[in-house]
């Protein structure tokens, strides 16, 4: 029994430790993304679309801190370059499909009967087709280009964040607060405003999160297809289908944009997992 | 001023068959009085409390005649119900917890009735907020009014609860089970409070519980329930003297002996 209990007392301020290590790793990683991404915009050791023939292929530190690539391009300035369009392109997609799926979430909490049967059941069929495939059929119908990644990714997150929202609200509705608030003359509207919204805010920043690493993911899938933005704008998922002819000859044409998705992936996982340890009071209990 | 004859309340399941939940209630209610509804859990107390508000769930349907001043709430419309609610009837919660807005600071939550549907400005329902929290006994009522519900006690935050119902001076308020989830020697003080309100603002009060000895202590009249029908109702001396119903002795049965003996001597000393 005593046994028992001693490695839960030793397990809580380890597991404390871990989850705050997970938000502080995960926030340091995030902040160098974003930051590496905006610094794109102002400057990069050389300009990212600039051909030079002459220096093909170049290896790591012999021309350039990342090499070049097969037009003589500098990877290090493309991968800068490329961060910036990936986050915008990301989070715009995150705000699209957060948008309009908590606006759908909150009003099937709020009205329920045949509304939310069809909100949810329309959200179940978009579950059905994967992002990638949906993102072909917005390309095939308005031609690739960043607007195409936005609405396809923001597209296959509003059912995402409308179950969350959903779930979150119905839970928000049944309490008293909400009944004193309908007895006060309160309408829906201003309930799901004032009461529902603030409440679940939790939820939707770390559902926000977690979605904005899938969504990095997935523009650089659609990017890596041809369906992301055209060249000559630089783009992670383009920068791994160009490299992989040369794959042998030049691995770390692969190797940079490969690693900057992976590290930009794990650092908005890690800082989705860590949120929720701080928001969410029952796994803050539990830890 | 309240009248409830026939009441009935019926929920219809997701397999489509309709439970009765509230069985042919009736009573009346005047002004400074308290009516205290008894009964074990599910006996439809809070169905009951829910139907006067006009907040039933949208699976429930009532029917009979719930009489405000001699103004049928069954057949208002929502908007009407509306003006009703918080204005003429004031509700109080069981779970002081879940009843107030975390997110919220107590000031904002006293105040919106008063913007709603009193139209004060502000700072006048703000002034208001202070006021009511010193009517319900909160200490430092300047400093706690800006505060947030997990910032005070289970004690102070029913006290807020009360407040919240009492805003725009209601003839009637209900409360439900509002002192279940509290300690003892706070559940006294939230009765002395209920106590006042009544003789001093010469409220009705429909006060709901499990427990029979809160409704000994403070009810006038009581009603007990079970599986939704009455199954006796009176002056709260006779029915825990001499209780008409086997059911009503099971639940006076149910109480430890001295605290029994204490109660219905304590309600004999009520009676003028």
């Amino acid at each position: 029994m005593t046994q028992a209990s001693l490695p839960a007392i030793d397990a809580a301020p380890r597991a404390w430790f871990s989850g705050h290590l997970r938000l502080a790793t995960g926030g340091l990683i995030t902040f160098l993304f974003v930051a590496v991404a905006l610094l794109a915009l102002v400057w990069t050791p050389e300009n990212p679309n600039r051909l030079r023939i002459l220096q093909k292929l170049k290896e790591p530190l012999t021309s350039g801190l990342l090499g070049t690539d097969h037009l003589g391009r500098d990877v290090l300035s493309m991968l800068m370059a490329g961060a910036f369009n990936s986050l915008s392109i990301s989070a715009l997609s995150v705000i699209v499909g957060m948008s309009i799926g908590t606006a759908l979430g909150v009003a099937a909490a709020a009205r329920r009967g045949l509304f939310e049967a069809v909100v949810m059941r329309v959200c179940d069929a978009m579950f059905a087709f994967p992002p990638i495939l949906s993102a072909i059929m917005v390309g095939a119908l308005l031609g690739p280009g960043a607007l195409t990644a936005i609405l396809a990714i923001g597209t296959f997150m509003v059912p995402v964040f409308a179950r969350v929202t959903r779930g979150a609200a119905l839970q928000i509705w049944a309490r008293e607060y909400v009944l004193a608030a309908r007895m006060a003359g309160r309408s829906g509207v201003s309930i799901t405003a004032v009461h529902v919204i603030p409440n679940i805010a939790s939820h939707i920043i770390i559902q926000a999160a977690i979605q904005l690493a899938l969504a990095i993911l997935t523009e650089a899938g659609l990017s890596f297809l041809g369906l992301g933005v055209p060249p000559p704008t630089a783009s992670w998922g383009r920068m791994l289908a160009d490299s992989q002819t040369y794959l042998q000859l030049a691995p770390w044409l692969a190797l940079a944009p490969g690693l900057a998705i992976a590290f930009a992936v794990l650092g908005l996982n890690l800082l989705g997992d860590g949120l929720r340890d701080l928001l969410d009071p029952r796994r803050r209990m539990s830890v | 001023m309240l009248t409830v004859r026939d009441l009935c309340v019926d929920i219809t399941g997701s397999d489509g068959r309709r439970v009765r939940v509230v069985d042919g209630i009736a009573f009346t209610l005047g002004k400074g009085e308290t009516l205290g509804v008894v009964g074990e859990s599910g006996s439809g107390k809070s169905m009951l409390a829910l139907s006067i508000m006009g907040l039933l769930p949208a699976v429930a349907h009532a029917s009979g005649e719930i009489l405000l001043q001699a103004e049928n709430l069954l057949t208002l419309s929502e908007q009407q119900l509306c003006g009703v609610r918080g204005k003429r009837i004031g509700m109080i919660f069981q779970e002081p917890m879940t009843a107030l807005n975390p997110a919220q600071r107590v000031g904002t939550q006293i105040a919106e009735g008063l913007i709603v549907h009193a139209g004060m400005s502000r700072s006048d329902a703000r002034a208001r907020a202070i006021e009511l929290l010193e009517r319900v006994h909160v200490p430092q009522a300047k400093q706690r009014v800006d505060a947030f519900p997990h910032e005070l006690s289970g004690g102070q935050r029913q006290r807020i609860g009360i407040a919240i119902a009492l805003a725009l001076r209601p003839d009637l308020l209900i409360a439900d089970e509002p002192t279940t989830a509290l300690d003892v020697t706070v559940q006294k003080e939230i009765l002395d409070i209920f106590d006042e309100l009544v003789a001093d603002l010469g409220m009705a009060l429909i006060f709901i519980s499990h427990d029979i000895g809160v409704i000994g202590r403070i009810a006038d009249r009581t009603l007990v329930m079970l599986n939704g029908k009455e199954m006796e109702q009176g002056p709260t001396v006779r029915v825990l003297r001499q209780p008409s119903a086997d059911y009503t002795r099971t639940l006076l049965a149910a109480m430890p002996r001295r605290t029994r003996g204490h109660l219905v001597a304590g309600s004999l000393e009520k009676q003028p």
